[in-house]
């Protein structure tokens, strides 16, 4: 699709988009967001880039395969429910530390973050590979 | 220690590829440091066991239910450990050797020790469940191990054979299994043998012991299930050498030994499998002489055996019980390093039909003497353990009951001396033939083991008495009291002598006459076709029919036939949920209708935008006006406080929209093509699922718990989960094994659509059917990991 206008669009959307999925994903355990809704969101500017332009600059700007994606993050989120198993918790149990840090003040990190990453990480990779396969012929 | 022991080996099987890239065939010393070391180990419990102690270890697994992996280690674990870490050790060795070179050396090492923690940890285990999952272990590596040369459809179809016999012999050993776990109560092997006597009265006995009977015979290869070890030889000599003579076969002999003090003793005991093990006795004894090629020679004797093993466990007296454990030990020598023999010959000289070898005694005299030991102890020739094992067995079987079996034995025992001259001496008499001209010695690590298995059988032949304490300890383990034992070399002059030297005798008439008796030999071929391997081929076939009757008829390829069964099961499965409780719970509930003007547009707009979907006649206004249904419907839960639904459904409706767009391009052009009659069919089917949603819904609205489930994650959420957001909290935390199982199905969606996608692409390129698109691939990265071993 040769479109100017998408394409000077896409040039500020992109970012914006990116970050507000990155910010739907962090404020998700306490405020509506979340994995999914990010990594779809994150999804969808990569889409639109792969309109406004093609799908090899997209896979450029992505810098690794949408299927690397898939595979990390089921790897990501497999691993948080092995964790727990080392320090004798049941499966998937959620690991949680708190940590005082000059810029956010106390944070409580746990591995459902890093689970839920894992969840963002497939939901880019799976709909990327719908996006990119239909796109690229 | 004994789930170190379990661990190491699971290192050192990880670590076999590396060992092979460094070390070369060399490497088996390296790798079998870890079996001789556990089997030190072992050594070192002897005294203790040999007291009547026992090792446990136990670690928690499913606490909820009450399942734990429990290990112990008693007389009857300990021969089978020993016998599984000694000859083991021997075989990585073997294996170095037989594999010299070879890139696929790793991959063997690898399977080999794998194969030895499952069957270590069968052994081992005290746990029925645990039991299971080790017996299940050793059926899958070895189907890897048969099918090794996996690049000839012959040893794929082996594989394949000994899988699914071995395996549904497991699908019936598991319902087995837990009945007998109900039955007592426990399932712990340990602690049903000391309630032995309810579970023999209960109702359940018959049925768990014939479905656990069948395990065990389909596991030690007994009549009728027989066919599937022969044909395993299809496997490199090494594992056929560990497993289908001295563990993996045995695997069924140790549940039915194991068994004996829980399920033992009765008349149906007795009779179904001492009568099968006298079957498969005699039947692999003669097959074995019908053979011509050595491993398959061997297979069938291994057969016997086994059925020995099996008869004298059935009749189970304090007896025939020392003379399986004595007849077990010496068979695993003799048996192992025979087989060894057998694939030393194979290696020097391509070929191991007994026809055409000769004179090899000149070429490998390590390996002839390798072979002439084990055989001599095989035809239970003075001073051998085998000699020893053979007395114990018939003079077990001279006790009153006995006799029918020992008639059997000894007749079974003149075949097998029989073959004992085709395997050993025949190959390596007379003149070099056509194909034993070029032979050469194996190396060091191949004649080296089967000799120390042979020189064991004569040490031990000689010294019987040291083996005393780990026979009385095992047999005490399988009949559940303290049993004596006293083995020795010389009985005196006695009947069992007078059948010893009679058995020898009948045999090397046997092998001397043999071509009398060819004829006869040739004349069983007439009966193969009733025999086992038709059944199973005949059932494989007839299943395989089955299912691409049923995936034809199921999986069509309609689109619409697939979205017509799934909502049509849906339909239906609702209403027979709904009928039940809508007529108890039938009362009038007012629903409070209390719309304000905004959600009656959304309302409306929703209704307005269906029917224009509906009615649509290009694909843009269809999939446009879709995307305003699924925007309302998110706008009512904006309106009704799902905000995190309604978030997501907005995303995935652009996203949709956007997929939409972009098939757009390979749709063809929007053209009406089913008949009034179908888009009438069609729209009573949808209005059919849509009232029933709405009816469950409705119901849903009316069924208040006293205590919602959102109470629990509320209160929950902060404390347990640090998050404000329940509705996350439960994705990523309550639930989130369901997500975990989501993000995977959503992987293999993304699988799906790729590979449909990408093969389609191909079909159109080259223009071949499906299948054949394939082979060339498959072959491709077959030669592929063939290079990066």
């Amino acid at each position: 699709m040769d479109s100017v206008i998408l394409r000077t669009a896409i040039r500020f959307l992109f970012p914006l988009l990116l970050l507000s999925s990155v910010f739907l994903f962090l404020r998700g355990h306490n405020e509506p967001g979340g994995g999914f809704v990010g990594g779809l969101v994150a999804s969808g500017a990569v889409a639109l880039y792969a309109i406004a332009h093609d799908v090899a600059s997209a896979q450029n700007v992505l810098r690794v395969s949408p299927r690397i994606l898939i595979g990390s993050g089921l790897l990501t989120s497999l691993s948080c429910g092995l964790a727990p198993l080392f320090v004798g918790r049941p499966f998937l149990t959620g690991l949680w530390f708190k940590t005082n840090t000059a810029v956010f003040g106390e944070l409580h990190l746990g591995t459902p973050l890093l689970f839920d990453l894992g969840v963002y990480l497939v939901v880019t990779g799976v709909t990327l590979v719908f996006v990119f396969s239909l796109l690229e012929e | 220690m004994m789930f170190l022991w379990l661990w190491g080996i699971l290192i050192a099987a990880l670590l076999a590829p590396g060992v092979n890239r460094f070390l070369g065939g060399r490497g088996g010393f390296a790798l079998a440091i870890v079996p001789a070391v556990i089997f030190g180990r072992l050594i070192t419990t002897w005294s203790k066991i040999v007291d009547g102690d026992v090792v446990t270890a136990a670690v928690d697994w499913v606490p909820a239910l009450n399942l734990a992996v429990s290990l112990r280690l008693d007389g009857l674990s300990l021969t089978f450990g020993l016998l599984i870490t000694g000859i083991g050790a021997l075989v990585l060795v073997y294996a170095g050797g037989y594999l010299k070179g070879d890139s696929r050396l790793g991959r063997l090492w690898m399977l080999l020790l794998l194969f030895m923690g499952a069957m270590l940890g069968l052994v081992l285990a005290d746990n029925l469940l645990t039991l299971f999952i080790f017996w299940e272990l050793t059926s899958i590596i070895s189907y890897l191990l048969i099918g090794f040369n996996s690049d000839r459809a012959e040893s794929r179809a082996s594989a394949l054979q000994a899988l699914l016999v071995t395996g549904a012999g497991g699908l019936a050993l598991l319902p087995g299994l837990l009945l007998l776990g109900m039955a007592g109560g426990s399932f712990e092997i340990s602690t049903l043998a000391t309630i032995a006597e309810d579970v023999r009265q209960h109702a359940f006995y018959l049925p768990l012991l014939l479905l656990i009977l069948c395990g065990a015979f389909t596991k030690s290869a007994q009549f009728p299930f027989h066919f599937w070890l022969p044909n395993a030889m299809a496997a490199p000599t090494p594992i056929s050498a560990y497993l289908h003579s001295a563990t993996m076969v045995k695997a069924g002999v140790y549940l039915i030994a194991r068994m004996h003090p829980v399920l033992g003793g009765t008349v149906a005991w007795f009779w179904m499998i001492a009568s099968v093990g006298a079957i498969t006795m005699f039947l692999g004894a003669v097959l074995a002489l019908r053979a011509t090629d050595l491993k398959q020679i061997l297979a069938y004797a291994t057969i016997s055996v086994l059925g020995t093993l099996t008869m004298l466990l059935g009749i189970g007296t304090e007896a025939t019980l020392t003379a399986a454990l004595t007849l077990l030990i010496a068979h695993a020598f003799y048996k192992a390093s025979l087989f060894m023999v057998a694939g030393t010959i194979d290696h020097a000289v391509h070929d191991r039909d007994i026809r055409n070898l000769g004179g090899l005694w000149t070429a490998m005299p390590m390996t002839g003497l390798a072979a002439g030991l084990a055989g001599l102890s095989m035809a239970g020739v003075l001073p051998t353990f085998g000699f020893i094992a053979k007395e114990t067995w018939y003079e077990a079987l001279g006790e009153d009951s006995g006799i029918p079996f020992l008639v059997v034995s000894v007749a079974s025992n003149i075949f097998l001396v029989a073959a004992v001259g085709l395997v050993c001496f025949l190959p390596f008499r007379g003149n070099r033939t056509a194909t034993t001209e070029q032979a050469h010695e194996g190396y060091i690590t191949t004649w080296t083991p089967p000799l120390i298995m042979g020189l064991m059988a004569i040490t031990v032949g000689l010294k019987p008495e040291w083996l005393n304490g780990l026979i009385s300890a095992g047999s005490s383990a399988i009949s559940g009291h303290e049993t004596p034992v006293k083995l020795a070399l010389w009985h005196g002059v006695n009947a069992t002598l007078i059948l010893s030297l009679l058995t020898l005798a009948g045999g090397i008439t046997l092998y001397w006459q043999r071509h009398l008796f060819a004829g006869v030999f040739q004349g069983l071929n007439r009966f193969d076709r009733f025999g086992p391997t038709q059944i199973y081929r005949h059932t494989l076939s007839a299943v395989i029919k089955l299912a691409a009757r049923s995936t034809a008829l199921l999986q069509n390829g309609y689109l619409r036939f697939y979205l017509l069964t799934m909502v049509g099961i849906m339909v239906v499965s609702v209403w027979m949920a709904l009928g039940t409780e809508l007529r108890s719970h039938m009362q009038p509930t007012s629903l409070d209708l209390e719309l304000h003007i905004h959600e009656a547009l959304l309302a409306g707009l929703t209704l307005v935008a269906a029917a224009v979907a509906v009615r649509a006649r290009t694909w843009l206004l269809a999939v446009g006006a879709l995307g305003v249904v699924g925007y309302c419907v998110a706008g009512i839960f904006v309106l009704f406080g799902a905000p995190d639904l309604a978030m997501t459904q907005f995303v995935i409706e652009t996203l949709t929209v956007i997929l939409f767009v972009l098939a757009f391009a390979r749709l063809p052009d929007f053209r009406r093509l089913s008949s009034n009659r179908t888009r009438l069919h069609d729209a009573v089917i949808a209005i059919v699922a849509g009232a029933t949603i709405t009816t469950l819904l409705l119901f849903a609205i009316t069924v208040r718990s006293d205590h919602p489930v959102s109470d629990f994650y509320a209160s929950h959420s902060v404390a347990d989960a640090h998050g404000r957001n329940i509705v996350n909290v439960i994705l990523v935390d309550f639930r989130a094994l369901d997500t975990l199982g989501e993000i995977t199905v959503l992987s293999i969606a993304a699988i799906g659509v790729y590979s449909l996608l990408k093969l389609r692409v191909e079909r159109e390129d080259q223009d071949k059917p499906l299948i054949a698109a394939g082979k060339p691939a498959e072959s491709g990265s077959t030669s592929e990991s063939k290079e990066t071993h």
